[in-house]
């Protein structure tokens, strides 16, 4: 399958800081590729090399074929790049923002309204008001139609979703996996490990390094451990009395719940048990249950 | 006994013609952790701004701490502490200095700031690095410090807006061990957040829609009342009824 972005051994520093550790990895043509990680973990910086807005230290990289070096100007035609600050002008009115950015490119926005149009017609109602008015959705939304407006072949859109409610954040997904289907290439990061689902693969990323690529599937399948969700009345002290029990390789809230992990053998369910009812838990319950992302995500983290 | 910490009565805030906060009422209990939760443009910010002392409330009855909100608004900020994501620390000065400006702020006396200072910083292991600048430490630990010097002066509640955006899942679950602590220190703790496995760890949960309150009441009742696996599915269900963008 056609590659559309290919990173090798790529590095970058700011001063004694590793911000990139020789990262590699390629997404295919169409493919909705996610970078899932907290803040610092070299996320933005990868963008803006990608996106040709700063120099790596050392590596290559290639966006459909374009060197982000030596050809930084014809990848600037062809992708969508959409920082995680809001970086439109706010003083301009959401008409003039898109006008602005198909002018940029050669297009009109009625070229291209197609693309654009399930998205944007949402903020149309308000096209004449400023930019910097928007509620945190709106801005979002024409943010992605700016992006958009000039058919670029591979989407960068970087932490899209942080700082956006849940609803919107299920909103802005569907739309990507509609944009998807037109054969766009998208690359999005994001600090949110349940968005790891929604990507065909991800890139489990921390201080610099990728710590695993793969499908959101096969990451799941690839934990270690045995993993059960416990409950008890007192959920507070459950974690605590976890924490201390020999055997247990981590123990981490989830919700009303703990999630204990362990390796094969070093404990069992009646095990667990046993030593809850000894502890004086009450409302006792320890089921096994399938990792989610932000287990494998911890369980990385820990090994690293 | 219940006592309440913070009460809201019929709180109304307008900008302009656009109703920001539509009568608004509930009650915070002395040492819980409640959660305030909505979607972007709901008027979270606008209620938390009033209820530190920031910003004065169009009409509605409100008490802060024992404090009235509209006459002893510095009351109320010497009794309570903040921390946002975006706001916390000064990047130019490092860890010790961060520390004794917030407590000299607050009112602490020289040698109650040093002997906090220190045992903080023995807390959070940060003996080593108390003369780091705050720009050189990593996310986590900059939340962490945000957090104990927004209740250096053990104040009556904290409001935390959004205290853990971006930070690692292992570092979030720290943070909400440092939340636990101080609830059971008898802090009451006010936190937004946008991440639904965190509105399970709150002992109450309300949910704004519109300016309104569309439900407040514990995480078990809200996933019984609206039949419904956990937070983030509450959260879907009412939030989504509402369809208007809201500027």
């Amino acid at each position: 399958m056609a590659v559309s972005v290919d990173v090798q051994n790529l590095s970058k520093n700011y001063g004694d800081v590793e911000a990139l550790k020789e990262i590699s990895f390629s997404v295919k043509k169409g493919e909705l590729f996610g970078f899932i990680g907290p803040d610092g973990a070299g996320k933005t910086t990868l963008f803006r090399i990608l996106a040709t807005l700063l120099l790596a230290d050392s590596g290559t990289a290639t966006v459909e074929g374009f060197d982000v070096v030596k050809d930084y100007r014809k990848i600037r035609k062809i992708i969508g790049y959409m920082p995680g600050r809001f970086s439109l002008y706010q003083d301009l009115s959401v008409e003039e923002n898109l006008t602005f950015f198909a002018t940029i490119f050669g297009t009109t926005i009625e070229e291209n309204y197609n693309l654009v149009k399930e998205i944007y017609s949402q903020i149309e109602p308000f096209k004449t008001r400023k930019a910097g008015k928007l509620s945190g959705g709106m801005k979002q939304k024409l943010a992605l139609s700016c992006a958009l407006i000039h058919k670029p072949e591979v989407l960068f859109l970087d932490e899209p979703t942080t700082g956006v409610d849940a609803v919107s954040r299920q909103e802005f997904w569907e739309m990507l996996k509609r944009l998807k289907a037109q054969g766009i290439s998208i690359i999005v990061s994001t600090p949110y490990m349940d968005e790891a689902g929604l990507c065909d693969r991800v890139a489990l990323i921390q201080d610099g390094s990728i710590m695993q690529i793969s499908t959101p599937e096969k990451v799941v399948e690839s934990y270690p451990l045995e993993l059960y969700t416990v409950d008890s009345a007192d959920i507070y002290r459950l974690l605590h009395d976890l924490k201390k029990l020999p055997g247990a390789a981590s123990v981490f809230a989830f919700g009303q719940s703990a999630h204990l992990s362990f390796q094969k053998g070093k404990l069992s369910r009646e095990g667990v048990l046993d030593y809850l009812s000894k502890t004086g838990h009450k409302e006792v319950q320890v089921k096994p249950v399938k990792p989610n992302i932000e287990d494998c995500f911890m369980e990385l983290m820990q090994k690293g | 006994m219940i006592t309440n910490i913070i009460i809201v009565k019929d709180l109304v805030k307008k900008f302009g013609s656009f109703v920001a906060n539509d009568h608004l009422t509930f009650e915070v209990r002395k040492g819980e952790i409640f959660g305030f939760l909505g979607a972007n443009g709901a008027g979270k910010t606008t209620a938390i701004r009033i209820l530190c002392g920031l910003s004065f409330p169009t009409s509605g009855e409100l008490s802060v701490a024992g404090y009235n909100v509209y006459t002893q608004r510095e009351k109320i900020k010497q009794n309570i502490g903040y921390m946002s994501q975006k706001f916390s620390l000064y990047d130019d000065l490092t860890i010790f200095e961060n520390i004794r400006f917030y407590a000299a702020i607050y009112g602490l006396s020289r040698k109650d700031i040093d002997n906090r200072a220190e045992i903080l910083m023995k807390k959070l292991n940060l003996e080593d690095a108390r003369n780091k600048l705050i720009r050189d430490i990593p996310l986590g630990w900059k939340q962490k410090l945000a957090f104990s010097v927004a209740i250096i002066h053990d104040p009556k509640i904290v409001f935390l807006d959004e205290p853990t955006g971006g930070v690692d899942p292992i570092t979030r679950r720290q943070f909400w061990d440092m939340i636990y602590e101080a609830a059971r220190n008898g802090i009451t703790v006010f936190v937004t957040t946008h991440y639904m496995d965190e509105a399970e760890y709150c002992d109450r949960v309300s949910i704004m829609v519109d300016g309104r309150i569309a439900a407040l009441d514990t995480p078990v009742a809200l996933r019984e009342k609206y039949q419904a696996r956990n937070m983030n599915e509450v959260f879907l269900k009412l939030a989504r009824a509402q369809t208007k963008e809201v500027a």
